[in-house]
């Protein structure tokens, strides 16, 4: 299903998508029947109750978790058949990852954890200077390079870790609540951001969230219901 | 690089739990190297066995001694080539601390040091020793010990023997290798002999052990048991074993303590796993988040592999 008609080339195709996990000698499914298409250059943000399948779909778009049955196309290749190795290659290269928690290297400071992608390309240590100095002051950290993460505050934390989630140039960006954990300040700063590299830089992010105001900053809004995909909202942009 | 530079960085995070790791770590090995070198310094003597040299004692009990004329019967036995008696002294020199114990042997003088050829003399000294009756030649490392020098008279205090017995430093042995214990002192049985004789006669003329050299070690088996033929149904029947089995039966007598002492190394070396498990399970415990974010961003399984190993070796 689309959400809106496709304003550019899909990116991610999702076709009759099914993903369960087994508990104990219990099967429990998640996903059903989930099919989706998402534009590049879109702006999605997955809304649902608790336990509505919206961190497992991202899994499974960001090929950290592999489906059941159904077809999951980036960019026109099929995710649902690389190997796990294949799939780290593969996440390096077109997955850029923003956590609700941050989820910052403490024994880096904000340099080396935004170089961290980076280290997994063949740049240059000159290249990847470059490349960090403008992520971090794209995101208003420039002056911020060598403090820790515990000597930033919560919105500065989450402005590193999109820094890191842009900085290898991502085909998606994955955002799990990446707001969840903020004060209403901090929060609209970093959907600001996030605006910010969709629309000038035409990045296509697929946001997880309970939070409306986040819905807000989203072109359209998908929602999942006891695993399932229902209609979803006009979207705002 | 970056790799090593995480780990670096990763170890010295909790740089007090770090810090009694290592030190838990440091006193576990030097712990099991203190047992096995006990161990060890408990087989040392037994490391020093000729397999060409046998023992042959009484075979009632080494308390009991054998009498002199035995040595020239033993030499007859074919394949034997040597024969030296040797006799426990028991000594005390100044006190009876542990520092000031040492062995000392009454021996037959002209021959003894032939059958040992692991105790470099030096003939100059040699001949001095089996020129004076009351002289001794005294190992390395107990003349290091207690500052014994070629000359010095060394006053003991007979206990096995009683009297006041003094010996003259005539020349000192080096070791041939690092399983050679130069920490006895050896005079003449002669001497003993003599002052037994004048003494108490009825202990004179008998002999501790016999020192048996023989020409092929592979027959040590077969000339033990012609010994011991030979003296069967006599007053004292003789125990013919080699040196090496004569050294581990008094190891034996004391073989639980060296038991408990094995079974302690190894647990300390169980310890050491258990310390290192525990710590690598707890940073890998405390860090999921992070590891998983690393696999996340495209670092490979065998990346957080190294690193877990990493910090933790």
């Amino acid at each position: 299903m689309s959400a809106a008609p496709a304003p550019a080339r899909p990116i991610v195709e999702i076709t009759r998508l099914a993903k369960g996990y087994r508990r104990g000698d219990q099967d429990v499914p998640v996903l059903f029947d989930i099919s989706l298409v998402i534009p590049e250059g879109d702006f999605i943000a997955l809304m649902g109750p608790s336990g509505s399948g919206k961190s497992t779909l991202l899994n499974l778009i960001a090929g950290i978790d592999k489906p059941d049955a159904g077809e999951l196309l980036v960019d026109g290749e099929d995710i649902t058949q690389l190997s796990e190795a294949q799939l780290a290659d593969w996440r390096a290269a077109h997955v850029g990852f923003i956590f609700q928690f941050y989820n910052l290297m403490p024994v880096l400071d904000a340099f080396e954890n935004v170089e961290l992608p980076l280290l997994l390309t063949s740049l240059s240590r000159r290249e990847r200077r470059e490349r960090v100095e403008t992520a971090l002051s794209l995101v208003g950290l420039a002056d911020r390079m060598e403090h820790y993460p515990n000597e930033l505050s919560g919105g500065q934390q989450q402005r590193v870790a999109i820094a890191r989630a842009f900085i290898s140039d991502p085909t998606i960006i994955v955002a799990d609540e990446p707001t969840g954990d903020l004060d209403r300040k901090s929060a609209g700063e970093i959907l600001g951001l996030l605006r910010r590299f969709n629309e000038e830089m035409g990045k296509t992010i697929i946001m997880v969230t309970h939070d409306w105001h986040a819905v807000e900053s989203a072109r359209h809004v998908v929602h999942l219901e006891k695993g399932e995909l229902v209609d979803a909202p006009a979207p705002h942009a | 690089m970056y790799y090593l530079r995480l780990v670096f960085k990763n170890i010295f995070r909790h740089k007090l739990r770090s810090f009694l790791t290592l030190v838990g770590l440091v006193v576990a090995i030097l712990a099991f190297g203190l047992l096995q070198t006990v161990v060890n310094a408990w087989y040392a003597g037994s490391d020093m066995a000729s397999a060409q040299r046998l023992i042959a004692r009484n075979a009632v009990s080494l308390v009991f001694p054998l009498p002199k004329y035995y040595r020239d019967r033993i030499k007859a036995i074919d394949g034997v080539t040597a024969v030296a008696a040797s006799n426990w002294f028991g000594g005390i020199y100044k006190d009876m601390t542990p520092a000031n114990f040492f062995a000392q042997f009454g021996v037959d003088h002209e021959n003894f040091f032939d059958l040992y050829p692991e105790f470099r003399t030096n003939p100059e000294e040699l001949l001095a020793f089996k020129k004076d009756r009351r002289g001794v030649m005294v190992g390395r490392l107990l003349a290091d010990q207690h500052g014994f020098k070629v000359g010095d008279v060394i006053p003991v205090k007979g206990t096995i023997y009683p009297g006041n017995w003094e010996f003259v430093v005539r020349g000192v042995y080096e070791p041939a290798d690092d399983t050679t214990i130069t920490r006895q002192l050896y005079f003449h049985w002669d001497y003993l002999n003599e002052e037994m004789r004048a003494r108490t006669p009825r202990r004179a003329e008998q002999v501790g052990v016999f020192v048996v050299q023989i020409a092929d070690g592979s027959r040590a088996a077969e000339i033990s048991q012609a010994i011991d033929r030979e003296f069967r149904n006599s007053l004292a029947e003789t125990l013919t074993e080699t040196e090496k089995a004569f050294q581990l039966s008094f190891i034996a007598q004391t073989e639980t303590i060296i038991m408990a002492i094995r079974i302690v190394s190894f647990v300390v070396i169980l310890i050491i796993f258990a310390v290192v498990a525990n710590t690598m399970a707890m940073t890998a415990r405390e860090r999921l988040a992070e590891y998983a974010t690393l696999k996340a961003l495209g670092f490979g399984p065998a990346f957080v592999a190294a690193l877990i190993l990493g910090e933790s070796s």
